[in-house]
């Protein structure tokens, strides 16, 4: 199955009962899955006139009661950044999957990238904080989709999941459990005498249009119930640390990251997606050679894992950030790292090029010496 | 018909004032709305959703109406308004909007809406101004009006977004000015009442941002303005196309019936169940 297939299966496990899109390369498969299979199960698919559209339908389908998706590819994505933002106000769970190519702007439609980590974080203005869930293969872009559903109706926040090129439209062998053994979660919904719906650390109940609840949804600064305030500035310091704080006080349950070796190692890697594909090899290939490289992969890109890189990178001699990008993730683990050890980054973009194993050990050879 | 006195407070919610400028069209917009889902027989609105985008009409339904709202970014309200329809048919969704909010930066979400009869009722306040940010040029200010971003004189030509909703394929078109507060009233009972997409136009006066830049003294020569600058339908098709640049066409363009894509997507959705 292909990881673009894998996730818009994963997607009707989770309960997505909406999605509205707009076509693009290399995300449209997960589309055109879902318009053949969504409405079998009974829910709806459909094509908006541009990524705007598509993620505005996706909160009026939320807001109407229904967990809903929208999948797209950086152009999209930077389209989308706008309505990222107002999901983010207004605590409006929905999932986003981008699917990386180069870029920017147009670039190389059919050729992956991992360009668009720093927008999945800062795409949209002001303050907020980002879930982002960063799959290495087809098993994992399918059971991160269904994670992100889970996470979006926690924490009632936008989750994007941040595929590429490659892992959406590579074919892998995967498991899908027995679905009454998939952890699925449902929105917290209020009871029948509540009036507060929004701005609370621990996640407001919330309740859906049209069950006589009157609520007041807006992306302009509000308080718990909704009321708009222009001006204040006690209540905007209040709604954006609870939103923030929100994600943030609960980043130790939503982290998640594969660690090798950490604790014993010369040199470390860090990366994600794709790339970190190849830094399994070439661990193997320099264990044998007698170098132990530890590997610190974030599943969740954000927030960010930073103790348990920064953990690894006192042991180093080096850390290296292989990525397919001119270094995004570089600058989060150097900040990590806070000076423990020189960060070298590895850049390669374009053309459907990966960094391979063979390249990634020249450089921890080198780092060792 | 329900038998009790209308009263707006009924349907606002009660601890809020508004927000409008003395002489602002909202506050007409808004009433004939309410008056319209009055003398439909809704003593409240739970059976609506109201979108909106950013601007001055934005703000007539949220947070004020006692309803569910959703105000959502600028020019979007329209496609959040087609994930709660879609989702929630049986609810009478309305989206209040301005002309730059609808016309401007979410112009072909409304034309997309029309196209595909979505069924949902907009209300395009028109001011032929952007208010809310100081009086810049919209893409309905008339030729040659002066506004803080064209200080000699707007150069461009204003849209007729009636005509194109008719052309785009709506099932209710309308458009009226609140000098003419009865018919605009009526035309919101049909807009409510359409199965299908309703687009209603209202040209309202905005005393603060465009009013005093053109050259009216007061919200009542304004008002006036409307009245003599108004020409029904019917008259106005003996006229040629020059000599109606300036007037505002008012009646009701359209009442026609076809599938919604209510009707068309869940019929889809049928057929893929019988398939699977």
């Amino acid at each position: 199955m292909s990881g673009n297939e894998a996730c818009a299966e994963a997607a009707l496990i989770a309960g997505c009962g909406f999605y509205a899109g707009y076509p693009i390369t290399p995300a449209s498969e997960i589309f055109e899955h879902l318009a053949l299979r969504l409405p079998q199960l009974g829910g709806l698919v459909v094509q908006m006139e541009d990524e705007m559209a598509s993620l505005g339908a996706v909160i009026g389908a939320s807001w109407a009661g229904a967990k809903a998706m929208t999948a797209t590819s950086g152009p999209g994505f930077s389209l989308m950044q706008e309505l990222i933002g107002y999901a983010f106000m207004t605590e409006t769970p929905c999932v986003i999957v981008d699917v990386q190519r180069a870029g920017p702007s147009t670039g190389q439609a059919t050729k992956c990238g991992q360009g668009d980590l720093m927008q999945a974080r800062w795409g949209t203005h002001g303050d907020y904080a980002s879930i982002v869930l960063a799959p290495n293969s087809v098993q994992e872009l399918f059971e991160f989709t269904i994670r992100a559903f889970n996470l979006a109706e926690t924490y009632r926040t936008p989750v994007v999941v941040l595929s590429d090129e490659i892992i959406s439209h590579m074919h892998e062998n995967m498991t899908a459990p027995n679905p009454e053994q998939i952890e699925i979660v449902n929105r917290k919904k209020p009871s029948p005498n509540d009036n507060k719906f929004f701005m609370m650390e621990e996640v407001a109940p919330m309740p859906s249009v049209g069950e006589g609840f009157n609520v007041a949804v807006t992306g302009s600064t509000h308080d718990e119930t909704g009321r708009r305030f222009t001006a204040d500035h006690p209540v905007h310091q209040r709604l954006i640390k609870t939103l923030v704080g929100k994600i943030m006080n609960h980043a130790e349950s939503i982290t998640d990251v594969e660690t090798l070796n950490i604790d014993n190692c010369e040199v470390g890697v860090v990366s994600f997606g794709c790339t970190s594909r190849a830094v399994y090899e070439a661990v193997d290939i320099a264990e044998k050679k007698g170098i132990t490289v530890g590997f610190v992969r974030p599943k969740t890109i954000w927030p960010f894992p930073e103790k348990i890189v920064n953990k690894m990178a006192r042991n180093c001699k080096a850390v290296i950030v292989p990525e397919l990008n001119m270094g995004e993730l570089f600058y989060e683990v150097d900040r990590a790292v806070r000076g423990a050890a020189p960060v070298i980054s590895v850049n390669k973009v374009g053309g459907g090029e990966m960094i391979t194993p063979e390249e990634l050990l020249t450089k921890i050879s080198q780092s060792v010496k | 018909m329900t038998t009790e006195p209308f009263s707006m407070k009924r349907y606002l919610r009660p601890d809020l004032t508004l927000p409008f400028c003395v002489g602002c069209g909202c506050v007409n917009v808004m009433s004939s709305f309410l008056r319209a889902a009055h003398e439909l027989g809704h003593v409240d609105l739970n059976k609506f959703v109201f979108c909106s985008g950013i601007g001055c009409s934005a703000w007539i339904p949220s947070p004020y109406l006692m309803a569910d709202s959703l105000h959502t970014a600028h020019g979007r309200s329209i496609p959040v308004a087609l994930g709660v329809k879609l989702m929630r048919p049986d609810l009478n969704v309305v989206v209040f909007g301005g002309d730059g909010d609808l016309s401007g930066i979410g112009l072909s979400h409304l034309i997309h809406a029309a196209r595909r009869n979505l069924d949902i009722l907009v209300v395009m306040v028109n001011n032929m101004i952007y208010g809310m940010t100081g009086g810049q040029v919209a893409p309905t200010t008339p030729f040659g009006a002066k506004t803080t971003t064209t200080p000699y004189g707007n150069f461009e030509y204003p849209l007729d977004v009636t005509k194109l909703m008719v052309a785009s394929g709506a099932s209710y078109v309308a458009r009226w000015t609140t000098a003419h507060g009865e018919q605009l009233k009526e035309a919101m009972k049909k807009g409510i009442k359409t199965k299908g997409f309703a687009f209603i136009e209202a040209a309202s006066p905005c005393p603060t941002a465009f009013g005093r830049r053109v050259g009216f003294r007061d919200v009542a020569e304004m008002l006036h303005w409307f009245v003599d600058n108004s020409i029904p339908l019917e008259v106005a098709s003996k006229h040629t196309e020059k000599e109606l640049i300036g007037k505002i066409v008012i009646g009701e363009y359209v009442n026609r019936m076809a599938p919604t894509l209510s009707d068309n997507i869940s019929k889809m959705v049928r057929e893929a169940q019988q398939v699977a």
